[in-house]
């Protein structure tokens, strides 16, 4: 339990920088989808399953989708 | 977003949401979740019918005024709720000392009027999430 919550806070920086160092923004969007799974899943190891059906609705549903329509409205790309 | 297998999948899929969501409301006392939760699953059921079908298709469904209405009037209900322990000389939202029936521990309807407060918040918050993607979706591109 322990090797699996190391690589998943792992993953969790890996995304975070990701999502902020990528242009395209679209991108940056997906992934910062897949950080708020994994929080999800790190919010469930912590013994909070009441936090972690929050995340999966909001961090990782409708933030995601109100991202991508803001995208939509502006532009793609980072300039 | 005009393509058969997602309308048909979210078609099948919506319903299922739904009911998970008033689940998740209904068993806010006795479970994880409660009305944050699960309003807003219950919004994002309604968000992805609107990016499915259209965003007039999902005017269509919930208008602006009706989700306005249920935003206001929930969180109306819920300052309601807590005044009546206010009007017996109690502080905000006070249940068992008040009077309200605490019913048989695990059954649904019991604590009070805390299924009544997170029916509620679920109201409140599904009705917000759907008025932010709508007026997010119906503002003319630049």
């Amino acid at each position: 339990m322990q090797i699996l919550s190391l690589i998943l806070v792992g993953f969790l920086i890996l995304c975070a920088l990701a999502a902020g160092r990528t242009k395209d923004l679209l991108s940056a969007v997906v992934i910062f989808a897949s950080y708020s799974l994994i929080m999800a899943v790190l919010w469930l190891m912590l013994q909070s399953p009441d936090v972690a059906m929050t995340e999966a609705a909001i961090g990782a549903g409708v933030t995601t989708i109100m991202f991508i329509a803001v995208i939509s409205r502006t532009s793609r790309m980072e300039k | 977003m005009d393509d058969q297998i997602v309308r048909v999948i979210s078609r099948m899929i919506i319903p299922f949401i739904q009911v998970y969501g008033i689940f998740v409301v209904l068993h806010g006392h006795l479970s994880p979740g409660g009305g944050f939760p699960g309003g807003a699953i219950l919004g994002a059921s309604i968000i992805l019918y609107t990016l499915v079908f259209g965003a007039k298709a999902g005017a269509q469904l919930i208008p602006h005024t009706t989700s306005k209405w249920l935003e206001s009037g929930a969180i109306l209900l819920f300052i309601a709720i807590g005044m009546i322990a206010v009007g017996t000389g109690r502080s905000f939202l006070t249940n068992r000392a008040t009077g309200f029936a605490m019913g048989e521990l695990g059954n649904i309807i019991s604590a009070g009027f805390i299924p009544v407060i997170s029916v509620a918040i679920g109201i409140k918050v599904g009705s917000t999430m759907i008025t932010l993607f709508l007026t997010m979706i119906d503002r003319e591109p630049q």
